[in-house]
């Protein structure tokens, strides 16, 4: 019993020597600082891409006028009597693949979210939904090798005038890529509709193809666009597929079986070309990667108020 | 009065039920070619690359002629990359929820946190590159060293890591914080020996799924100019190095058909990777997934 | 009946106008069945929920079911518009013959049944849209489409449900704006505009408040005049004051289906009298 006692002071003791620990009131002091300098990477990291984009597309402007740039629709930065930079055919390449990947991916991605969520038995999604994650792991650059190896050579055998590299290659492989997060998105923008509306609709004789696109469709609209938003600012960012399948002939028409170039692609080219450091080459690339990330900003700023939108509606 | 016309609604329900199942198989075909078009994908590629796959693939490095080209180099360098990777971005995306999670408070500083975080999930990885090749391997001086492509990796996967890490975290029951706090525990005990323990599930499947993103992502790696043809292990942070991503890539634009099988057997030791981090990732989901 | 105009003069509201479905008198005859179940059966799996129901329930009544929680009213009358086959593992045996035609023969589509047989649910479930579009809903999907036709059907279904005074000029608000009383109300309207021959209540006041309580009661008890009503009710007390024949479930089973008054004034089992007064339940 005596003993008993004692031990509990001995624990007593222990708990107040501990809080008493300077170390212990160090730490207590030290986490908050060093959690809020890890969090600040973040925001070094945007301002580092801010001002390295900035810095060296300030640069560019130096070597070559604005108007050019902007305006121009020639796009020839090796030629080495007369470059010319003029952006507007980088982003007619992206535009086509963008253009061709969403006419894929959206009409597709719809489909298999609404059969998802309206149609699937429990079992089916358990099998389906693991699927698309997978899909949706699948790195870049292999579908790349995909469009270059497999869907080129194929599509040639329908589009004889197709050539090796094109638009129309790579803009389906995108749309492949960007397929599963358009379903997931739309499938949870579907689900978040009360299983209770999708009943009232049943209870007054709707087949489940009319509770799909005139209640539940209309209920998840700003969810689906916003995942479409997102999805397009995707496919404008991509970069391996259009490096590889894409060729790096920038023209500024609306040809979709010939060579083309996108944004991405063009950093890529020259960086691993051999443009050295502070030539207008080099300096163009920043450029460029200023443009992508201004458009793919756009994108995710209006998906994001589309989806702020949607989550105050139920 | 009645509005609806009885027989007139009878003979349009047949009609409205025979178009909700052409829509329904509609759907339904839709779904299954997604489902093809990832069985294509795979099939192509095993069936052109496996039979490349034999010991001497793993030994070799990179060469001239397809048949004696190996990814040696590229495996070695992409597990060093993730040598650096993984720490630096599990710390730092961790240390970054616990903060926006467990500290911080609503006033405009947080609030600019969480806007950056979210805009730099959606900045395309070639702009990263671009990042990557301004301050760390030129501004810095670290070269296209293995150092410089895991740090930009890192800040790659950043977002991903810290959102998943605030999801678990989000899912600790506030409950298990209170019975800290009310045994005296300081706020900082309470994170480290109940949320973070708590959360660890969570916290690892987030991050092994980004990890695994970062393995399979080649443009930040083509921008910083990473390059291909290395004949040499990396002996150090500071060593140039090539990865597996970027190994294929080269294979891949070579004009020779016979690198394309090369390029495949490359794929599909990345693709056994990714599945393998893939498998352990869902395990562990699986495994603690209902605690609570 | 006198109402305030809304410019201010009373006007004579003749009860055709106020009731547009008209009022008809009370049939002498015999009158027939709208549904009866017969040996009907339900599992959820493996789980006997519905064992051997046999009802038979009349034209322009309100038949009420009551019973404890889980005893299979709801499922039962989920049963009678095929709802409850939103649930994967249900399996059902027996016949339930709506108008002298078993509603699970493999030519008599659900959605032709659930044209003819109504259902407002237990909680509100109004559309995302507005309040016309949702009563529009089932006209416009069975093909109505003239403007002219739905504004008319919109009315006389608002006006059926005794919201129209309420929402006449706001139509276009989101019907996520009105109380929940109202948004009740409101499905009953949608309900009404496809013109069923029976209506499903599935405890339609039980996420109401007393007073929106009262005035669906007030509204059954003006359908009835129109429509069959079988309701659903945790409430015994709405039971008696509303219904005409009353079912007791219990434990899946029917224990005894009279006419109301009997039910609660003599009933012949002993199980039924311990429920309504109140020993069980």
């Amino acid at each position: 019993m005596a003993q008993d006692i004692g031990r509990v002071h001995v624990i007593r003791h222990l708990i107040e020597k501990s809080r008493d620990r300077k170390i212990k009131k160090m730490i207590e002091k030290m986490m908050p600082i060093l959690l809020v300098l890890a969090a600040s990477v973040c925001i070094a990291t945007t301002f580092g891409i801010l001002f390295t984009l900035v810095f060296e597309t300030f640069e560019f402007f130096q070597r070559v006028s604005i108007i050019e740039y902007f305006f121009g629709t020639e796009w020839y930065p090796f030629s080495s009597g007369n470059p010319s930079f003029g952006v507007l055919p980088l982003i007619m390449g992206t535009l086509k693949v963008t253009i061709i990947a969403m006419i894929v991916a959206v009409p597709f991605g719809l489909a298999v979210a609404i059969y998802l969520s309206e149609y699937a038995s429990g079992r089916t999604r358990k099998f389906i939904k693991p699927v698309l994650e997978i899909l949706a792991g699948v790195p870049t650059i292999v579908y790349g090798f995909f469009a270059l190896t497999f869907v080129t050579p194929i599509l040639q055998i329908f589009i004889p005038s197709l050539k090796l590299f094109n638009a129309i290659s790579p803009g389906i492989v995108v749309g492949m890529m960007i397929l599963p997060s358009i379903i997931s998105l739309s499938e949870d923008a579907m689900n978040a509709v009360p299983n209770a509306i999708r009943e009232g609709a049943l209870a007054l004789g709707a087949t489940k193809l009319e509770v799909a696109l005139k209640v539940v469709l209309p209920a998840a609209f700003s969810g689906i666009i916003a995942s479409i938003v997102l999805a397009i600012s995707r496919a404008i960012g991509e970069t391996m597929i259009v490096t590889l399948a894409g060729g790096a002939m920038p023209s500024f028409d609306f040809s979709v079986t010939g060579s083309i170039q996108t944004m991405t692609a063009y950093i890529v080219q020259v960086s691993s070309g051999d443009a050295g450091y502070g030539t207008v080459i080099y300096y163009s690339m920043y450029a460029v990667g200023f443009t992508l990330f201004i458009f793919t900003l756009l994108m995710n700023f209006i998906a994001h108020k589309i989806s702020k939108r949607f989550r105050e509606e139920y | 009065m009645k509005y609806m016309d009885e027989t007139a609604v009878l003979k349009q329900i047949k009609s409205r039920i025979r178009k909700n199942n052409i829509w329904k198989s509609v759907f339904f075909i839709a779904t299954i070619l997604a489902l093809l078009a990832l069985a294509m994908l795979i099939g192509r590629i095993i069936s052109q690359g496996a039979s490349f796959i034999d010991w001497d693939f793993f030994t070799n490095f990179s060469s001239r002629f397809p048949e004696k080209a190996g990814i040696k180099a590229a495996l070695v360098g992409s597990i060093y990359l993730m040598l650096v990777v993984a720490p630096t971005s599990v710390i730092l995306g961790v240390a970054t929820a616990v903060y926006l999670e467990e500290y911080a408070k609503k006033n405009r500083f947080n609030d600019f946190i969480r806007a950056n975080i979210s805009n730099l999930a959606g900045v395309p990885s070639v702009v990263f590159g671009l990042l990557g090749l301004t301050i760390f391997v030129r501004m810095l001086g670290l070269g296209k060293s293995i150092l410089a492509a895991g740090l930009t990796m890192s800040l790659l996967i950043l977002p991903v890591i810290i959102v998943a890490a605030q999801e678990a975290i989000r899912t600790v029951p506030k409950e298990q914080r209170e019975a800290s706090y009310a045994m005296g525990a300081t706020k900082w005990q309470t994170v480290f020996c109940v949320v973070l323990p708590a959360a660890l599930p969570g916290i690892l499947t987030g991050s092994i799924l980004a990890l695994s993103r970062a393995i399979g992502e080649t443009a930040p790696l083509a921008v910083m100019g990473i390059p291909v043809i290395i004949h040499f292990l990396p002996d150090g942070l500071l060593s140039e190095f090539t990865a597996l991503p970027m190994q294929i890539y080269d294979w891949a634009k070579r004009p020779q058909e016979a690198f394309q099988s090369v390029a495949a057997a490359g794929i599909i030791v990345l693709m056994i990777i990714l599945v393998l981090m893939n498998s352990v990732a869902v395990m562990i989901r699986n495994k603690f997934q209902k605690r609570y | 009946m006198v109402q305030t105009m809304s410019n201010g003069e009373l006007k004579i509201v003749t009860v055709a106008e106020r009731n547009p479905y008209g009022l008809k008198e009370p049939r002498a005859k015999k009158k027939t069945s709208v549904f009866s179940a017969r040996n009907f059966q339900l599992w959820y799996g493996e789980h006997h929920v519905l064992k051997d129901i046999q009802l038979d329930v009349k034209e322009n009544e309100v038949t009420a079911i009551i019973g404890p929680s889980g005893c299979g009213k709801s499922t039962f009358i989920k049963s009678l518009n095929r709802m409850v086959e939103l649930v994967p593992s249900v399996k059902t045996n027996g016949e339930i013959i709506y108008r002298g035609r078993n509603i699970f023969d493999a030519d008599f589509a659900v959605e032709e049944l659930r044209t003819k047989v109504g259902m407002v649910f237990q909680k509100p479930n109004p559309f995302p849209k507005s309040i016309y579009d949702n009563v529009a809903y089932g006209p416009r999907i069975h093909g109505i489409k003239n403007k002219k036709l739905l504004d008319e059907i919109v009315e006389k279904s608002l006006r059926g449900a005794a919201i129209w005074d309420e929402v006449k000029d706001r139509l276009n608000d989101h019907a996520y704006r009105l109380s929940g009383g109202q948004q009740q109300r409101l499905c009953i309207a949608r309900c009404l505009a496809i013109e069923p021959d029976v209506i499903l209540m599935d405890e339609p006041t039980s996420a109401l408040d007393p007073i929106s309580t009262l005035k669906v009661e007030e509204l059954i008890l003006e359908l009835k005049k129109q429509f069959s009503i079988i309701i659903v009710t945790h409430n015994m007390q709405q039971a008696a004051r509303i219904s005409e024949k009353t079912a007791f479930f219990l434990n899946g089973e029917v224990v005894e289906f009279d006419r109301t008054d009997k039910i609660f004034s003599t009933p012949r089992d002993k199980r039924t009298e311990d429920y309504i007064s109140g020993r069980f339940g």
